[in-house]
């Protein structure tokens, strides 16, 4: 990891272009490569810019397709919409309780296997790691696992949504090689020189020094709870148990295939339908919001993440 | 009170000399290693307890449980106690006029989302080395990495609402040059298209980091030394950055390829609907279909487990390949 960080401060300063003078051909490249970035930042910020600039419009507006890059006729009544909805808010609640207590849980497991993992007197390692590499490369399917959590008494309960897919290996590959690299032996040695225990050990000086470790596989469980419906869709049933990827399903795309309820009279139809339109819009924004929050922030530790991965595949 | 003593001071005498005297023979035999081992370390064993029993639990027993492959399976009999039914299931399927159809689809769909998501991250990643440090290339950095972030869910709605006929963009755009309107998710025959692109469009900036950390770790003596003999920067990314990550894009392409029939089941039946189905419906979700929404459980874990087993022997066949052809390749 940190050879990688060292080599990208290295080649940004460029030493060669300050020593030679560009060729001509290579200005004209250098334009080349900027003007196919630029064409790379528009290509992906402008459905981005789109989708928020619409679920700030008006019903009427967005429904004309009139809106493109800048809000028309400003409103945010989707928004006061969307946070009225009971289905909606149960979604938010549920989904950070999945994402919070599956992070725990999975963050203690993850810790817990590759910790021993990542040391060398613990013998069986190898068996061990090929057993859960294996599971990367096999499974046994979807209705075989449903059995599973079926004969478990978990369908239908929060406990689906946390405990099928608690551990990843990868993320136990990132946290047993981080371990492996950061920890000295002899650390070890001199706090059992010290009285320290294999547990005291783990809790009092192994993870105060993985704290970026933990953070980064963490943050990782925590996103893909929030992002994840599939889980949801195979074991739940009961809608107040539904996270809000589900509850998005359901009003997002469902809806656009189906088209919406007709027990009103044509205007309020009308008005009904301009609010779903712009309420899809909304519900993206309103969704992603807390993921993008974070992004900028955990992007590079997410990086790092994948290249201590990546040393070893 | 002291760790060194603890684990001395339980075991019988015998054990005991064992454990202080420091034995002559550099390596004892694995045996011993393993028993002493479980002796000094036992709290480290008990660690693992619990995540050993998760992938038992989840990983391991539902490989057993796919023996209802083979049979005819009741939920009252459960999977051990229902009849055997040899290959019955497999037969049925291959016999399927479906079969054909669901094989296309999944290997069409994924071959086209690896070949077109392969070369563009490279793409971007030499782009992105090529400029200097800055703002701009931070936040173009940032901008392309974000989709990675958005749920499928999110993503597809996205595609939806973009593409769609009355409010979308891309038909008030291609409007613009007189083409008619067109319902791109309810013609087939763009299904794949936009599959592919929006996995493009979701993925590129996540994948283009990857190859910026191995454009990153190659040496800049090598680039001085090209310089100074007077490669232009174009001849420089041919013969110093694409050899430089070169192993790493065989990973990613060997894994890519080794996954193709394990296509993402999430996505495709988002973007599924009554009138593209005839190709949008690929392996996974016709197993979610049969197993969940018709409850044939049996017939569903056979086809799970066709594709398993294919998708597996992709998985080494081109791991050997790659390493032949390149000598470089997943390790074991």
């Amino acid at each position: 990891m940190t050879i990688s960080l060292q080599g990208s401060r290295r080649t940004t300063q460029r030493p060669e272009s300050a020593v030679i003078a560009e060729t001509r051909t290579d200005t004209i490249f250098l334009f080349g490569v900027k003007i196919m970035l630029w064409v790379a930042l528009i290509l992906v910020a402008v459905p981005l810019i789109y989708i928020v600039a619409n679920s700030f419009s008006s019903a009427s507006a967005v429904s004309a397709g009139r809106v493109l890059l800048w809000p028309v006729e400003p409103s945010v009544q989707a928004y006061k919409v969307a946070f009225g909805d009971p289905q909606i808010m149960q979604g938010y609640l549920n989904s950070f309780i999945y994402a919070i207590g599956g992070t725990l849980i999975s963050v203690t497991l993850t810790i817990a296997i590759a910790y021993p993992l990542s040391r060398r007197t613990f013998f069986g390692r190898n068996v061990i790691m090929s057993l859960l590499i294996f599971t990367m490369l096999f499974s046994g399917g979807l209705i075989p696992t449903y059995l599973v959590v079926q004969d478990l008494g978990m369908l239908n309960t929060r406990w689906a949504m946390v405990i099928p897919s608690a551990i990843g290996v990868w993320q136990v590959i990132i946290a047993r090689t981080f371990f492996r690299s950061t920890i000295p032996d002899e650390l070890y040695e001199a706090a059992t020189i010290d009285g320290a225990s294999d547990l005291r050990f783990l809790w009092s000086i192994v993870l105060p020094l993985s704290k970026p470790v933990i953070a980064v596989i963490a943050l990782m469980y925590a996103i893909f709870q929030w992002n994840s419906y599939f889980d949801a869709l195979v074991y739940l049933k009961d809608p107040s148990l539904y996270p809000l990827q589900i509850v998005l399903r359901n009003v997002l795309i469902l809806n656009t295939v189906t088209g919406g309820s007709t027990t009103q009279n044509l205007a309020q139809q009308l008005e009904q339908q301009q609010l779903a339109n712009v309420l899809k819009y909304a519900l993206i924004v309103i969704s992603s919001l807390p993921v993008l929050i974070i992004y900028p922030f955990v992007a590079r530790h997410f990086t790092k993440g994948v290249m201590v991965g990546a040393v070893k595949g | 009170m002291s760790a060194t003593l603890k684990p001395a001071a339980p075991p019988p005498a015998p054990v005991r000399r064992e454990a202080v005297q420091p034995t002559p023979i550099p390596r004892p035999s694995r045996r011993t290693a393993a028993r002493r081992s479980l002796r000094r370390h036992w709290q480290l064993y008990l660690l693992v307890v619990v995540p050993l029993a998760y992938f038992v639990i989840f990983k391991y027993i539902p490989i057993a449980n796919a023996v209802i492959a083979f049979k005819n399976y009741t939920p009252v009999k459960g999977p051990w106690g229902s009849d055997w039914v040899g290959l019955r299931n497999f037969e049925l399927f291959f016999a399927n006029p479906v079969f054909w159809t669901l094989v296309k689809n999944t290997f069409i769909l994924a071959a086209y989302t690896v070949l077109a998501s392969f070369p563009i991250p490279i793409i971007l990643a030499i782009a992105l080395n090529e400029i200097r440090n800055g703002r701009f290339k931070k936040i173009t950095q940032l901008v392309t990495y974000a989709p990675y972030f958005i749920s499928t869910v999110v993503v597809v709605s996205m595609t939806i609402l973009v593409l769609s006929p009355r409010l979308g963009f891309v038909n008030d755009a291609i409007g613009l040059f007189g083409v008619p309107a067109v319902d791109f998710l309810g013609n087939p025959d763009y299904f794949r298209h936009i599959y592919v692109w929006s996995d493009v469009w979701q993925t590129t900036g996540y994948s283009a980091v990857i190859y910026l950390a191995a454009l990153a770790g190659i040496d800049p003596a090598l680039h001085e030394s090209a310089t100074i003999d007077g490669a232009t920067r174009l001849q420089r990314i041919w013969h110093v950055d694409l050899p430089g990550i070169m192993p790493t894009a065989v990973i990613i392409l060997v894994l890519g390829v080794g996954n193709i029939m394990s296509i993402g089941f999430e996505k495709a039946f988002l973007l599924q609907n009554p009138l593209n189905l005839a190709q949008s419906e690929i392996i996974a979700t016709y197993v979610y279909k049969t197993g969940l929404l018709n409850g044939d459980f049996s017939m569903a874990t056979a086809i799970g487990l066709f594709n398993s087993v294919i998708n597996l022997f992709l998985l080494v066949g081109v791991n050997f390949a790659a390493k032949r052809i390149t000598g470089n390749g997943l390790r074991s």
